[in-house]
């Protein structure tokens, strides 16, 4: 039994606590608590997806109760990808939030403690064994998330903040009722036990597992944004101060991580298939629309999320072991890809005065600026050879053989091509609609553009590393296919020595 | 007898949680968040078996028990509940009420400033 699980989890927990303790008039001391906090994070996940890569799945017992009866942690391929996918966009949120200009710690409260519970939040979702301790995970980062939404006070963002809290607020009652149904159903929560049990669900009471799995779709599909529960994200993330944005860009994802992490067992059962390829459709739809509608960058970024999990769903719901493994390596591009472009349309409004798409002063730095603009772009729009490319490339193999092939293709292709034709008319109005003789709105500087860089570089890296990471995915994805696995790992563990049997000894 | 009452109860709620949380201002939403959160704690702890008088935990002579896990979700499901409905409320003041000041004593304007006698 090793401890990474509960360490990705305790480290953020722990930072933040001490936080607090230290107060936020010691700025200094919680930066560099923060900063070792998403450094250690980032090596916990390395060493996590290293020791994973063999196929082994690490359990964590709680309280050491054997386990269907307790909780467990359990890090398999899919959770260490995940934790290593946190841990970068985290570190790259927080560094963009460090070198702008005020830092946004300074803008308002807390802005630390918050992050880092948020972080907690992410990875103990990402590594919880057990459903309803995921949706108290949900919650934790659910409730940093609305802090950290409002972060920096304005009416926009108390506005739209009340909007997300809303929904986010009935998808959770809506979680508990499908928990709830779930557990009357099959009398587990616990995700190896429900792999086991739900096949052997009498057939009285298939009808209460089928709404379960469907009631619990509703809720993945608010946390993801699939249409047309997506209303409120594009409103939410553009309000958002954003290293804020960028740090949600793996908060979408998570909705799309349990959708997969279910699929196996409940998701089948409750014959899911066709409500979530109808949604991605129409998610992707009205993302890339919606991109070609925006006034800003930063909300045609919101929507360019929208379509990005429409395409990550569409691999999804395809249903095949492929059809995960193209969406696991499109997931990881577009949440570097899209947390990069948030960060960056914070350099490009800092400069040229605002990130509307209208004659405004030029920026400072139109060559690195543009040249970053371009990366990002082609790679969102999936223009060769970078990685939205390869991770598209990867989506339509895995769908070449599912008979709804001709919606799904031509959804692809018309999102990429919209997509394009969206950034194509921002970033002429970004760069090249100037108002003449006027000088930039700010100066730039190199190191605010470092986390952009860095993201940007990471998704070229990707590009380039395709074919290992492309393993890996694959790996995870046959873990997921074979949940037998993952079920006798964990629920193996009662036959360990340290598991005693209980003493049933009656109480006086 | 006892089902029907708790499944209308269940449905009541719900029916005017629904109701409240689509109306267009804040305070009714917050209200019907509220009645929906109700309700679904009702509805976890009739997961469990609608039973009267059977103990939870393993006792001597007792052959007949209750499901002591959906107790336990509910409790879990009503902190949670509880915590997030406050925030809403705090944020929907917050957004409603330009500058929320909830001191006790402190005075309105500069010239009051003086100590009490």
């Amino acid at each position: 039994m090793t401890h990474a699980a509960i360490v990705s989890v305790l480290v953020p927990f722990a930072c933040a606590a001490l936080m607090l303790l230290v107060g936020d008039r010691h700025l200094r001391v919680q930066r560099a608590l923060g900063l070792a906090s998403c450094v250690t994070l980032v090596v916990i996940a390395i060493t996590a997806i290293l020791r994973t890569s063999s196929g082994a799945v690490e359990v964590y017992r709680l309280g050491d109760w054997p386990a269907p009866f307790g909780i467990v942690l359990v890090l398999d391929r899919l959770a260490a990808f995940m934790l290593a996918l946190t841990a970068i966009v985290a570190g790259a949120a927080l560094a963009a939030a460090l070198t702008a200009d005020p830092v946004w710690d300074t803008r308002g409260r807390h802005f630390h403690p918050l992050f880092q519970l948020q972080l907690m939040g992410l990875d103990g979702a990402f590594v919880t064994g057990d459903l309803f301790n995921l949706f108290v995970f949900f919650e934790v980062l659910l409730v940093a998330s609305y802090c950290l939404l409002v972060h920096g006070r304005g009416a926009g963002r108390l506005r739209s903040g009340f909007h997300y809290v809303a929904v986010n607020l009935a998808a959770s009652s809506l979680f508990l009722i499908g928990i709830a149904l779930l557990y009357a159903a099959t009398g587990t929560l616990n995700f190896a036990d429900l792999a086991v049990r739900v096949p052997r669900v009498a057939a009285a009471d298939a009808g209460l597992l089928h709404v379960a799995a469907l009631v619990l779709l509703v809720v993945f599909a608010v946390k993801a944004a699939v249409f047309p529960l997506c209303l409120w994200l594009p409103r939410a993330y553009a309000a958002a101060a954003p290293p804020v944005a960028a740090l949600f860009a793996i908060m979408t994802k998570v909705g799309v991580y349990a959708i997969l992490r279910l699929q196996g067992s409940v998701f089948d059962a409750g014959a899911v298939g066709p409500w979530l390829l109808v949604g991605a459709i129409a998610t992707a739809a009205f993302g890339a629309l919606g991109a070609l509608a925006a006034p800003t960058l930063a909300g045609m970024t919101g929507y360019l999320t929208l379509a990005s999990i429409g395409t990550l769903l569409i691999a999804v719901g395809a249903g095949s072991s492929a059809g995960s493994s193209a969406a696991l390596y499109y997931l990881a591009h577009s949440t570097l890809v899209t947390a990069a472009l948030f960060l960056l349309a914070d350099r490009i409004a800092a400069q040229r005065g605002g990130d509307g798409f209208r004659p405004s002063p030029p920026v400072d730095q139109p060559a690195v600026l543009g040249t970053l603009f371009l990366i990002g772009a082609a790679s969102v729009a999936g223009l060769p050879p970078l990685s939205g490319f390869i991770g598209k490339l990867a989506i339509l193999q895995a769908t070449a053989t599912t008979p709804s092939r001709p919606w799904l293709w031509s959804m692809l292709l018309a999102t990429g091509l919209l997509t394009m034709i969206g950034l194509a008319r921002g970033g002429s109005a970004l760069f090249w609609k100037t108002a003449d003789a006027i000088a930039p709105a700010a100066r730039g500087g190199l190191p605010p553009l470092a986390p952009t860089v860095g993201l940007l570089a990471l998704g070229a890296a990707l590009a380039l590393l395709a074919a290992p990471v492309q393993r890996f995915a694959d790996a995870a994805a046959a873990q997921l296919a074979e949940p037998r696995l993952y079920a006798s790992s964990v629920l193996r563990a009662t036959d360990e020595p340290t598991a005693r049997p209980l003493p049933l000894e009656p109480r006086p | 007898m006892m089902e029907i009452l708790v499944a209308w109860t269940i449905g009541l709620l719900t029916a005017c949680g629904i109701y409240l949380t689509l109306r267009g201002s804040s305070f009714p939403v917050v209200v019907g968040l509220m009645l929906l959160s109700y309700a679904v704690n009702l509805f976890i702890v009739a997961t469990g078996r609608l039973t009267v008088g059977r103990p939870p935990i393993v006792a001597a002579g007792v052959t007949a028990y209750a499901d002591p896990l959906p107790q336990a979700l509910v409790l879990t499901a009503i902190v949670i509940g509880l915590a997030t409905t406050v925030f809403a409320i705090v944020l929907a003041l917050a957004a409603s009420v330009p500058s929320v000041d909830d001191a006790v004593d402190v005075p309105a304007s500069p010239r009051e400033a003086s100590p009490r006698r």
